[in-house]
């Protein structure tokens, strides 16, 4: 008895394991992007493709003029290293009130005191602690597509 | 034993050359032993692996920091910042040291909780002594006179050529948390 069952199991499993019972294989996918390059370039889902080089960032550039009204201004300048956390900003040591004229810095926007009631506080609001949260450095690369937009009079 | 140790004092106190000669030896080869065995063990605790032992979180950190990893593949190690380079200064410090081993068998900084808490009175100390020595151990590798302001971006140069210029602040005054994460910061000078 034992040795029957065995030798079922046995032979389901090579059954199994050695005929593909449900793909026949004729509709195979062959191509999972429609045809269609992104910016990845016209590269299977599945596929790992070329990484870009990483780009660099200018250590220091001139300030970078705002395109709309409300845009947080970019970092013209590296921020490798700079450590923002609960113990230390290394953002405000330069830019702070109480720093920016001996750095030689631009002064963080007053509305950086604002908390999320309207309410102005004495120091940098907490909403606002993490610099690198809105302003980002600019690298050094042309834009990944092609962009029409235009800044309003006033910013121009 | 008294007879041996006078028949000793005999041999001494009379000296053959061969004798001489002897003690000459002697002296030589036991000064070469004593001599590389104390730098040894100088060259040994510079070591990082020897920091680490009782340093494993800072260790850990510094693998971020522009002198783990950079373009130009040279390293400052534990020893290039702390450890001055200047004979008397560095046996100073290796002395001072030991009172690190005092601290160690009490448990100052044996967990990451305990460390965090006396964090910064211990890189207040490190600002303090490098105020003190003009910021010596970084100068062993960047020397002002040697900086290259056309090369320097401009934030670089503009506090290079006048604070630092004039001695009127020095390295560490503006460079805290360049190796390392830093403490509270709250009060510090420029913070
Ligand atoms: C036996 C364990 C041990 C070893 C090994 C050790 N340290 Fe320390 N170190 C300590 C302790 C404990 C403290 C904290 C002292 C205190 O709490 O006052 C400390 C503090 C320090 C400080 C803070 C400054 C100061 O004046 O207290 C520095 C810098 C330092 N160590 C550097 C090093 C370097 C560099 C090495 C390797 C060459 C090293 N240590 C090896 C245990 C050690
Ligand atoms: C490029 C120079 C440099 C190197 C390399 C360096 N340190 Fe420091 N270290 C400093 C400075 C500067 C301070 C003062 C605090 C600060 O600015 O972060 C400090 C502070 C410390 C402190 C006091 C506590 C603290 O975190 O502030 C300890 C302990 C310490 N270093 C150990 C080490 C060990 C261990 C290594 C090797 C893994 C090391 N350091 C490598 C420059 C350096
Ligand atoms: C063992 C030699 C050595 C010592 C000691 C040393 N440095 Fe450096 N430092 C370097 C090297 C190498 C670089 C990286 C150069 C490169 O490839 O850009 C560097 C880079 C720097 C940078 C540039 C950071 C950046 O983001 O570009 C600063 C700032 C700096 N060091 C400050 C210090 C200070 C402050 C001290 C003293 C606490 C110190 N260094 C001690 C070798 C050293
Ligand atoms: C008055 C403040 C001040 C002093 C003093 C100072 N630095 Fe700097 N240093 C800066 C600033 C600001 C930057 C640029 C911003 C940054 O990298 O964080 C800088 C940048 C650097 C750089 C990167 C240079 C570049 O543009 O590629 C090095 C290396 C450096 N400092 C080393 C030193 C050394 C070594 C000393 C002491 C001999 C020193 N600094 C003293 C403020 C100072």
């Amino acid at each position: 008895m034992k040795k029957l069952l065995t030798a079922i199991i046995a032979a389901g499993i090579v059954a199994l394991t050695a005929s593909p019972v449900w793909s026949d294989g004729s509709d195979e996918l062959v191509s999972n992007t429609g045809g269609v390059s992104s910016l990845r370039g016209l590269v299977e889902i599945s596929d790992i493709n070329k990484s870009e080089p990483m780009k660099r960032v200018p250590r220091d550039q001139q300030p970078i003029d705002r395109n709309y009204v409300q845009q947080p201004p970019l970092v013209p300048h590296t921020t490798r290293g700079y450590q923002v956390n609960l113990n230390a900003n290394k953002c405000l040591s330069c830019h702070s009130f109480k720093n920016a004229g001996d750095m030689g810095a631009t002064k963080i926007s007053v509305t950086h005191f604002e908390a999320r009631d309207g309410t102005t506080l004495s120091d940098v609001s907490p909403r606002r602690y993490f610099c690198l949260q809105c302003h980002v450095t600019q690298a050094d690369a042309k834009p990944l597509v092609g962009n029409t937009f235009q800044p309003v009079d006033s910013l121009r | 034993m008294l007879n041996l140790l006078k028949r000793l004092w005999l041999v001494m106190k009379s000296p053959s050359s061969a004798a001489m000669g002897f003690i000459l030896i002697l002296g030589f080869t036991g000064g070469i032993i004593f001599w590389g065995g104390f730098n040894m063990g100088m060259e040994a605790t510079n070591s990082e692996e020897f920091c680490a032992g009782c340093h494993a979180p800072i260790v850990k950190e510094i693998k971020e920091t522009i002198h783990y990893s950079n373009r130009s593949g040279v390293r400052a190690i534990c020893s290039d910042c702390h450890v001055p380079h200047n004979w008397t200064d560095k046996i100073v410090r290796k002395v001072q040291a030991s009172k690190e081993l005092v601290a160690f068998a009490m448990g100052t900084i044996s967990t990451q909780e305990k460390f965090e808490e006396r964090r910064g009175y211990l890189a207040n100390r490190e600002w303090h002594r490098m105020k003190e020595n003009d910021s010596q151990e970084c100068r062993n590798c960047h020397e002002f006179d040697f900086m290259d302001f056309s090369e320097q971006g401009a934030r670089s140069v503009k506090q290079h050529s006048t604070a630092l210029a004039s001695g009127e602040k020095t390295c560490v005054d503006c460079h805290k948390g360049i190796a390392h994460q830093l403490p509270n910061m709250e009060g510090i000078e420029g913070w």
